[in-house]
């Protein structure tokens, strides 16, 4: 007996192809974009509208894999506008803590103020934004939206060895009572309330840049860096130094398809055409047989597809709602909870429109 | 006002643009995406208006009920299915972290101590 599956109306292959992949031949690729239109092939009876159930039943996540810094993962059966939200949002959307201002009371280094300041807003800060606010400009430095970092640095001759000649960054000190400077007044740059350290969610080591071994100057005996450098809450849209991520992308996973069988010196060639072993050869009694073994592999570099009549035996695509994802973070925050994050930075969004038109 | 919407036309409520600030393709597209996979949807699409003035306009004409409405339905249905994809990664890791954990374990019950590193349970 037939479901009602079976009777649904199929697209044609040609279509349903046109639909679902990327076509890479040797010249260019094809159907590039997503077929977005809920009409669009009314024409075949068959309903191009997505609803919410539907969507649950073919969305699915797996982790390839995971630690402190990386994540790759697949998410499959969501469209790439969706995806690159996602991947916008965690590039310039989700919020971190780097260094904004720089209160310099001494450089005799050969680095200038402005460069050394550039470089120290580079700076990973191990801090969770979460935990803190934005600051506007007007708004008093506090506990809830500062965190300062002093350097403090005197490069000496000891003998045979020079003393601090290279700064490096975990010569920066966290102050969780807030700023020093200026030095002899009763009034600082900062007012806390209370000290960061007991800020709930500060984990005991405390804050600290993310890598200790970053070179921030170089020194010769005799010079000397103190400074101070305030940190606020911001996002990459507004500098890549608060951008959470080193990068976040993805690709649509690559599929390979053998149109006929590739037997004897042919099947070899085209081991040897695929520069990242997509390809391997299969004995199948005294016959040497080509078989697609590792189509992940595959970077597009179209090789297999070039040279006399192979773009006829093979057929080189990419799924478009299947996406390996990759996420690495920079180390303020993980990178799991980073795309949960942009996740629900995606959601505000959504609910600021709604309040704004239902008025 | 911080962030303005405005219907483009009064006369037909089937038929509207919304000027939409301080949003971008992040949003723009997305949304386009959902409304277009509205069966009740005759067109939409989105423009930026001007690369310097951070703003989108998004054009939603429909079969019948207000654009409004449908517009509405398309932000819902955006939220709940980034819901959706949030769950489902979250068991994902949950799942990823657990196996993790399985083979380290066994792994640590073999001779040297490893590194726990990305697997620490709450």
């Amino acid at each position: 007996m037939a479901t009602s599956d079976d009777e649904e109306p199929k697209l044609p292959a040609h279509l349903e192809l046109q639909r679902t992949r990327v076509v890479c031949a040797a010249d260019a690729p094809s159907y590039t974009e997503s077929v977005q239109y809920s009409g669009a092939y009314m024409a075949y009876g068959v309903d191009n509208s997505l609803r919410l159930e539907d969507f649950r039943k073919n969305h699915r996540v797996d982790i390839v894999s995971l630690n402190e810094e990386d994540i790759e993962f697949d998410i499959v059966g969501i469209d790439a506008a969706i995806a690159n939200a996602f991947r916008r949002i965690l590039i310039a959307e989700v919020p971190t803590m780097a260094i904004e201002k720089v209160y310099i009371a001494n450089n005799t280094s050969v680095i200038q103020d402005e460069v050394l300041a550039h470089r120290l807003g580079l700076l990973p800060i191990k801090a969770d934004p979460r935990l803190f606010d934005y600051k506007s400009e007007e708004e008093n430095a506090n506990e809830k939206n500062t965190i300062v970092f002093k350097l403090d640095v005197v490069c000496t001759r000891k003998g045979e060895r020079i003393m601090n000649g290279s700064v490096k960054s975990d010569q920066m000190k966290w102050l969780p009572e807030g700023s020093e400077m200026p030095f002899h007044t009763k009034s600082k740059f900062t007012s806390y309330g209370s000290t960061q350290e007991n800020l709930a969610g500060i984990s005991s080591e405390g804050i600290t840049i993310m890598y200790p071994d970053i070179i921030v100057a170089k020194l010769r005996p005799g010079q000397a860096i103190e400074l101070e450098g305030h940190a606020t809450k911001g996002i990459g849209k507004t500098h890549a130094k608060w951008s959470p991520v080193a990068t976040a992308r993805y690709r649509m996973l690559p599929e390979v398809n053998l149109m006929e069988e590739i037997q004897g010196k042919l099947a070899e060639e085209l081991v040897q055409k695929c520069p990242v072993g997509v390809f391997d050869i299969e004995d199948v009694g005294s016959v040497k047989k080509a078989k697609v073994a590792r189509p992940r592999n595959c970077t597009l570099c179209r090789e297999c597809v070039r040279g006399d009549g192979w773009d006829k035996r093979v057929q080189l695509s990419r799924v478009k709602n299947h996406f390996i994802f990759t996420i690495e973070s920079t180390g303020a925050l993980r990178p799991e909870i980073l795309f949960t994050e942009a996740i629900k930075i995606l959601n505000e969004k959504c609910q600021r429109i709604l309040t704004e038109i239902s008025f | 006002m911080a962030a303005t919407m405005e219907l483009g036309s009064d006369t037909d409520p089937r038929n509207a643009t919304f000027s939409i600030s301080d949003e971008d393709h992040t949003l723009g597209n997305s949304l386009r995406f959902v409304l277009n996979k509205d069966p009740r949807v005759a067109f939409c699409g989105y423009s930026v208006p001007h690369p310097s003035e951070n703003r989108i306009n998004v054009r939603v004409q429909t079969t019948g009920i207000p654009a409004r409405d449908v517009l509405k339905d398309a932000l819902n249905d955006l939220t709940a299915m980034n819901q959706h994809v949030m769950t489902t990664f979250d068991s994902a890791v949950e799942r990823f972290k657990a196996n993790q954990g399985m083979t380290e374990l066994s792994m640590k019950s073999g001779v040297t101590s490893q590194h726990s590193g990305s697997v620490k349970k709450p």
